[in-house]
């Protein structure tokens, strides 16, 4: 039933979670489930307004409720302000002079419970002058429009242009140019698990922070800055973490800093636990953008040159939109051979919740308008789908060998032509040619999308991921990882690289979550960057430990280190195992033999980071990921032709090329779920509905998530092709399918009708009307 | 304004109660706060996410959506109760076997939801499986080996047909 890959004793097969038991038995502790003695509760006051100049704020009513023990405003941060990277500092920890976005933080209180909190809240008073906004990019690059940061002029958060090769002279050359302007839907992170923190100060030189951060070592640094602290006073434990997708869990939010601020003021332990209303009206959500893509190609739809120019809202604050907007950019050169390629980029600021990075990050807005059109003069060029892609694509290069694009992008390994292949023939794609697609009054469409995903991915600075195996004298191991699970399984995996290295079992492996007064410095879980690089890091740790039991073995044995090996929890000499050990008595050799080692093995991520130079952002050149997965996906939907209801077969296959999957499982997991809840859902049903910066949908009952029942069940194909590097081969496998789903879907609803829904989610009104028109134009 | 505590009596996980609460105490701050059971989790106090499911007499409720004092005389099975001492529930032990799990945060809701449903329909269709946790949502891992882990789970019940 389960699959098997390579020669392995643990990795490439199905591996049960190390955190599974805890999780399904309620014993597993997230953030809001801890307590620590002499506890407060926090809350936070938010502004009403979008846009607004703060006069004054009076707390003294709020202070003198019974109950409450301390209250904080923006001065108490003595003007700090934080942001992703040195010029993009720009958001304070609550608002000191102005809110630029509706409920914006800008006080907070710590009393002796929630109740309490929130009432003192309700009794500080904020005095303020509403400011006139803006609340879409348009609205924003407009000519006098209000300016969101009075020094950003024309409300400009990013701004990039490239150019490679001659975009101009291609479309004049080419048989076909299309232009068509897609756009993506303002969407949540999606996480049931709203953000929650405990933090208290144990002296008045020590802080901890425990909180549900997929990135743990953002606070580390950025606290011990606010708060002026040397790194090594903060200490950040983390709980686990009930998903994340990038955002809000790796920043910070208001309560972070008030939990921490409002613990220094009472000497007591605060906790704030963001209701899922708070969650999903301040917290980070995905850039809408409109891109407008112009292609050309030759007469066989062979792709000469692309032209993008993406728009986006970036919220009120600069957050990540240079990375997003980089990314959204970069991989246009990918899975496809394109010799001309421009992009100008525009992203603006406006008065709604910052934009970020979410699941798919920046690729699925491009990788959705370049796929969706490409059909598009697959139809024109009367080319079947599957062709035009698998023509295009990239080969796998050869070993040794690396492809390179027009904008410096490099790639070890490339499975986008079998993934295609395996994809076409899992749904018999050629069968499905001229067959009836209607019932009633249901209509039946299928579509087929290819997409790429940046595994490793590696940014401007720090970048290194480190490990530490300390064998215990019983033979027992603990794994100290600066790397953070956040549902995608890479405690599990680093558990079972340890292992395998040092060739014991699964169980012999206790993982140690991020406490940073013991665990070594990590960036943190983005940009599919944990298993590639913390894998490289738990191979090295695992490695150096192994390296030096084995040199005990080897003296014991009488023989050289290089003719010891160890396998199934036995040491042996290779050319006569006989001479053997079992590895707890090797340990214990090692640990007690006068004068005794203590076994540490240490290793961080080296590969790929320094070998091909790291991206410019403004250039638009060089490598954001270590490697690179591929993706191929056929979607089936059913269309109700009279209410234009879209809903997802069962028939929905995804081949994924991860390299080499490392827990078939967790591979499989990860795409279905990548595919259908940002992906899917990003294209049939997701969607924060705005009127002048304020959110109309905050809840979970009418922002509309798909659940069970419109699940199809995916299947999900590996391709292996060994990427050179990483950790065993292997790449990406979170964010593929994230960018796959959405062009596999809006193709198959124009197989279905012959609508093309360019901007998405296809909601049935959107739908419906789309239906209409075409009827309409039909009749006349 | 904020009432007198009042009586309550009720089992959870087999264990007799006698509790003084407040009348607007949900039953799910009743059982994280002061009972400890934090393995029911609060995704959105709407009765929207199904992460604080639990079973009263047997039927799955989302603790958020019900009063601790509308428990009154009810026996409540959490998370903490499913499983036979070491021995795991056959639903749980199948989320784990099949990898169905990812953050964790939706699967006690999930096991609760499934616990109910096979109590009452032990084998059930793949609709009436999706139905069951129609009320859980999942931000993750997909739902697909939720389903299927559901359906071995129910297979393993009724002793392997």
């Amino acid at each position: 039933m389960d699959e098997t890959f390579g020669n392995y004793r643990i990795l490439g097969k199905a591996i049960p979670r190390v955190d599974a038991k805890a999780k399904v038995t309620g014993q597993a502790k997230y953030a809001a489930d801890i307590e620590v003695a002499n506890l407060l509760w926090g809350f936070v006051k938010r502004s009403p307004y979008a846009h607004a100049r703060i006069l004054n704020i009076d707390t003294s009513k709020a202070e003198k409720l019974p109950g409450v023990k301390a209250v904080t405003t923006g001065k108490d941060f003595g003007g700090f302000k934080w942001g992703w990277s040195g010029p993009t500092r720009d958001e304070e920890p609550l608002a000191v002079e102005k809110v630029r976005y509706q409920y914006e933080g800008v006080a907070a209180v710590a009393a002796v419970d929630e109740d309490t909190a929130q009432e003192a809240c309700d009794l500080i008073e904020v005095d303020y002058e509403p400011l006139p906004g803006v609340f879409t990019p348009f609205e924003a690059m407009e000519e006098g429009a209000p300016l969101v940061h009075e020094d950003r002029p024309g409300n400009m958060c990013v701004e990039y242009h490239w150019d490679f090769g001659d975009v101009e002279k291609a479309f004049a050359e080419s048989y076909l140019v299309r232009e068509d302007t897609f756009q993506t839907p303002r969407q949540a992170k999606g996480y049931l698990e709203p953000p929650a923190v405990v933090a208290y100060w144990p002296d008045p030189d020590h802080l901890v922070y425990i909180g549900a951060k997929g990135s743990p070592y953002f606070p580390y640094r950025i606290l011990a800055k606010c708060f002026n602290l040397p790194l090594s006073n903060v200490r950040i434990i983390t709980p686990i973490i009930g998903s994340d997708f990038g955002g809000t869990k790796n920043d910070m939010t208001p309560a972070d800093y008030s939990a921490v601020m409002l613990a220094k003021k009472t000497g007591r332990p605060v906790k704030f636990v963001t209701s899922q209303f708070d969650a999903l009206t301040t917290d980070l959500r995905r850039h809408p953008m409109w891109i407008t893509i112009k292609t050309g190609v030759t007469k066989d739809g062979m792709l000469k040159a692309t032209y993008v120019k993406a728009v986006a809202d970036g919220g009120a604050y600069t957050r990540m939109s240079p990375l997003t907007m980089f990314l959204t950019g970069t991989c246009m050169t990918l899975p496809y051979k394109l010799p001309n390629f421009k992009y100008d980029a525009l992203n603006y600021f406006t008065n709604n919740p910052s934009s970020a990075a979410m699941r798919g990050h920046g690729l699925y807005h491009s990788r959705f308008a370049a796929d969706v059109q490409l059909d598009m003069i697959a139809e024109e060029l009367g080319i079947d789908s599957v062709e035009i892609r698998f023509k295009n694509s990239i080969e796998n290069p050869k070993p040794g060998e690396v492809y390179e694009t027009v904008n410096e992008v490099h790639v070890a390994s490339c499975g986008m032509q079998e993934c295609i292949e395996k994809v076409a023939e899992a749904v018999n794609w050629k069968a499905r040619k001229g067959k009836k697609k209607a019932e009633g009054d249901k209509a039946y469409g299928m579509g087929f999308a290819a997409a790429t995903y940046n595994g490793g991915t590696k940014l401007s600075a720090h970048n290194a991921c480190a490990a530490i195996v300390r064998v215990c004298e019983d033979g027992s191991v603990n794994y100290l990882t600066g790397a953070t699970d956040v549902g995608q399984g890479s405690d599990t995996i680093m558990s079972a690289i340890v292992a395998e290295v040092l060739g014991i079992a699964l169980e012999d492996i206790d993982i140690k979550r991020v406490d940073s007064s013991f665990t070594p410095v990590d960036p943190g879980s983005y940009g599919s960057r944990v298993t590639v690089l913390a894998g490289q890091a738990a191979i090295n740790a695992a490695e150096d430990a192994k390296k030096q039991l084995i040199e005990v073995a080897a003296q014991q044995f009488g023989v050289k280190p290089g003719d010891v090996e160890i396998k199934d929890r036995k040491v042996f000499v290779k050319s006569s195992p006989e001479r053997n050990m079992a590895w707890e008595r090797l340990v214990r050799v090692a640990c007690y033999e006068t004068p005794g080692k203590v076994i540490i093995g240490r290793g961080y991520s080296k590969q790929g980071i320094s070998l091909l130079g790291l991206a410019d952002f403004s250039k638009g050149v060089g490598d954001i990921g270590t490697n690179y997965s591929f993706t191929a996906q056929a979607s089936e939907v059913e269309v109700d032709v009279e209410t234009g209801v879209i809903k997802c077969t069962d028939n929905n296959v995804i081949a994924h090329d991860c390299g080499f999957p490392l827990n078939t499982q967790a591979v499989e997991t990860q795409v279905q779920g990548g595919s259908y809840h940002q992906g899917i859902s990003a294209a049939v049903y997701e969607e924060f509905k705005m009127d002048s910066g304020q959110t109309l949908n905050p809840n979970l009952i009418d922002y509309k998530r798909p659940r069970a029942y419109e699940a199809p069940m995916a299947q999900v194909i590996h391709v292996l092709t060994s990427d050179p590097y990483g950790p065993f081969g292997a790449k990406e496998a979170s964010e593929g399918s994230t960018c796959s789903a959405p062009p596999s879907i809006v193709s198959a609803i124009h197989d279905a009708t012959g609508v093309w829904i360019k901007d998405i989610p296809a909601q049935p009104e959107k739908v419906f009307w789309a239906l209409k028109k075409k009827r309409e134009k039909e009749q006349k | 304004m904020k009432g007198e505590m009042k009586e309550l009596k009720l089992t959870v996980n087999g264990k007799p109660y006698e509790l003084k609460v407040k009348p607007e105490t949900l039953l799910v701050d009743l059982l994280r706060q002061e009972l400890k059971l934090t393995g029911a989790k609060v995704g959105c106090l709407d009765s929207a996410c199904g992460a604080c499911t639990v079973n009263i007499d047997g039927k799955a409720v989302r603790s958020c959506s019900v009063l601790a004092l509308q428990a009154n005389g009810r026996e409540v099975i959490t998370i903490e109760g499913v499983a036979d001492g070491d021995k795991l529930h056959p639903i749980q032990q199948a989320m784990i076997d099949h990898g169905a799990i990812e953050c964790g945060f939706c699967t006690p809701g999930m096991v609760m939801s499934a616990r109910a449903l096979l109590a009452e329909n032990p084998d059930p269709t793949r609709e009436e499986v999706k139905e069951s946790i129609q009320g859980n949502l999942c931000a993750d891992a997909g739902y697909v080996k939720y389903i299927e882990a559901i359906e071995i789970a129910a297979k393993e019940m009724r002793g392997g047909q």
